[in-house]
């Protein structure tokens, strides 16, 4: 395995265990899906693409980080009446592009992760509307301040969330 | 070249994996219809998400149901009293309506008008939503099993909720009006102007096709028209909140939807609903103030009263036994009613051509009563005047209506 090195520190490469590999997009899944409906203001957050930074930062691998966005991508766009794909695409391209940022960089601390997430949210989000507005033909409404809104509202999410996830990481 | 993919082995398999999603996309934007692959995946998550949900939802159901109905009673006998006296005030009002409804029926008999008619609806629990905010719909915790199908209107007390979209085993789809790809066919309550209610991006309601000329005002209440051939008509859709005029003529009317779509916890699916001529009901001979009478506490019978007694009635009272020739009879809320009919005979009696509404007896059974009993319901709506004579003023508006109340049957 090749070693890359930022600031003079080795980058560790973490895996999670088949379970929580499993379970983990589950439950953000269902809380994506349950919690909105008790509190109207979490539809502001995007639980499964914080899991696949996640996964994609921790396991420092491209190809598992593309192949996770597009499994929890796809599953999340089955959840709603829109065709397969939105999701899945943005969710691909963002766990390659978090992957392939975690080869390079050290994004263990939380400033790190907060513009991580911050950065990869507002990519999403540009690819989903230029998917949806181009390919599908949906007549969906940018606003900046309600993106950057949520990229914030996710980004101090994510530092929690990340946090909780480093308990199921194991060192390879 | 297998250098050349072994050395961007990653990036290629990225736009391998793209270019799959991009063509699954475009094959599914094409057919418009679901392909059973899609389907298939839709199948295999709602059936790996929903039955956590519905966990979920049933515990805190249960949780919720042990805390209000056996621990947390506080405030329960204040609670049930004051909806006694509700319930009492919803009879009253329920006789009135009921009154309206036979005589719209009729009218609608008479001119053959059909009606939709809701026959059966499930009631459902929501147990989750789509979790985006570009996807505006949610699930149900009843499906295919229960009779669910595709189309069917879902609604709560409030109003419109939405239409079942896609149909599960044991749960179902419903997308919101509020979504941008909904719509439903809508008519304002008041200038009856026809419209189409549609959901927008942000999750609002637009009534569009409304003629710049045409007079909508904030506040104003709208309805299903029926036209969308889903929704049955007359259910409340929302409310008009905002009008501006816009493009091409025609308004831009933002509504607020009836029902809170923000804040869905049960739903009622109409399984089935009919469209025919409604029946004249045969109670027409019931007379309203006998239904009222029936619905409220009787008051005890008083003993023959004496002369006296009779002297300090009240002149509308004497006046009502007067015309009808009767002796006097003891108070209650029968004779109430019956006696409130009676001072509409005498303003009758002064319009030339207007048929004459009968005397007591005569009145109590056949079409004839309806004015009364509109009267009757007018007293009791205010509360501790049911037993007085009616005002009579209002008498002389409601005694020309008489005939066409009716059909047109004059005696």
């Amino acid at each position: 395995m090749p070693i890359t090195y930022t600031s003079g520190e080795q980058i560790e490469v973490y895996r999670f265990s088949i379970p929580a590999t499993v379970l983990i997009p589950l439950l953000a899944l269902f809380l994506q899906a349950f919690l909105p409906l008790k509190l109207h203001f979490f539809s502001y957050f995007d639980l499964p693409l914080l899991v696949v930074i996640s996964f994609a930062v921790a396991r420092r691998s491209q190809v598992a980080g593309l192949l996770t966005g597009s499994v929890i991508g796809l599953l999340q766009d089955a959840l709603t009446h829109q065709p397969l794909g939105l999701y899945g695409i943005s969710k691909t391209v963002v766990g390659y592009g978090a992957s392939s940022l975690g080869v390079r960089l050290d994004v263990e601390n939380a400033g790190a992760r907060f513009l991580v997430t911050l950065v990869f949210y507002l990519i999403h989000e540009i690819i989903y509307f230029t998917i949806a507005r181009s390919l599908v033909g949906l007549a969906l409404k940018w606003s900046w301040q309600h993106e950057l809104i949520s990229a914030l509202a996710n980004a101090f999410l994510a530092v929690i969330l990340f946090a909780l996830l480093d308990r199921f990481k194991q060192r390879t | 070249m297998e250098n050349l993919l072994t050395r961007y082995r990653n990036i290629s398999i990225l736009v391998g994996v793209l270019f799959l999603q991009v063509l699954g996309l475009a094959i599914q934007v094409k057919r418009k219809t679901e392909n059973e692959s899609s389907r298939l995946i839709r199948v295999w998550t709602v059936a790996a998400i929903t039955p956590l949900e519905k966990g979920v939802v049933g515990l805190e159901d249960g949780v919720s149901g042990v805390w209000h109905n056996y621990l947390y009673l506080r405030g329960v006998r204040k609670e049930n009293r004051e909806l006694q006296q509700e319930i009492q005030q919803l009879r009253l009002n329920q006789v009135r309506l009921s009154e309206d409804a036979n005589q719209a029926h009729r009218l609608q008999a008479l001119l053959r008008f059909k009606e939709q008619f809701i026959l059966h609806t499930v009631a459902s629990q929501v147990i989750g939503t789509s979790g985006s905010e570009e996807s505006r719909s949610i699930y149900i915790d009843k499906g295919e099993q229960d009779g669910i199908k595709r189309d069917m209107p879902v609604i709560t007390a409030d109003g419109v909720v939405g239409k079942v979209l896609r149909v599960f085993g044991g749960t179902a789809e419903v997308l919101l009006i509020s979504d941008q790809s909904s719509g439903a066919g809508a008519i304002t309550e008041k200038s009856r102007l026809k419209g189409i209610v549609q959901g927008t991006p942000t999750g609002g309601l637009l009534l569009q096709k409304i003629m710049s000329d045409e007079q909508v005002q904030a506040g104003d209440r709208l309805l299903t028209s029926g036209g969308d051939g889903i929704f049955p008509k007359g259910m409340p859709l929302g409310e008009v909140f905002s009008v501006t005029r816009g493009k091409d003529s025609l308004l831009t009317i933002h509504v607020k939807p009836a029902a809170n779509l923000n804040h869905l916890e049960e739903v009622l699916v109409i399984t089935q609903q009919e469209e025919r001529v409604p029946e004249t009901a045969d109670s027409d001979s019931a007379k309203a103030a006998d239904i009222l009478a029936r619905q409220l506490p009787s008051v005890p019978e008083k003993p023959a009263p004496d002369k006296a007694a009779a002297s300090a009635k009240p002149a509308s009272q004497k006046l009502a036994q007067e015309h009808s020739g009767e002796k006097p009879q003891p108070q209650n809320l029968k004779t109430a009613g019956a006696a409130a009919e009676k001072p509409l005979a005498k303003p009758q009696t002064a319009n030339a051509g207007v048929p004459q509404a009968k005397p007591n007896a005569e009145s109590v059974s056949g079409n004839d009563v309806k004015k009364p009993v509109t009267r009757v319901i007018k007293i009791s709506d205010q509360p501790g005047a049911l037993p007085a004579a009616p005002a009579a003023n209002s008498a002389p508006q409601s005694a020309p209506a008489l005939p066409a109340k009716t059909g047109g049957q004059p005696q």
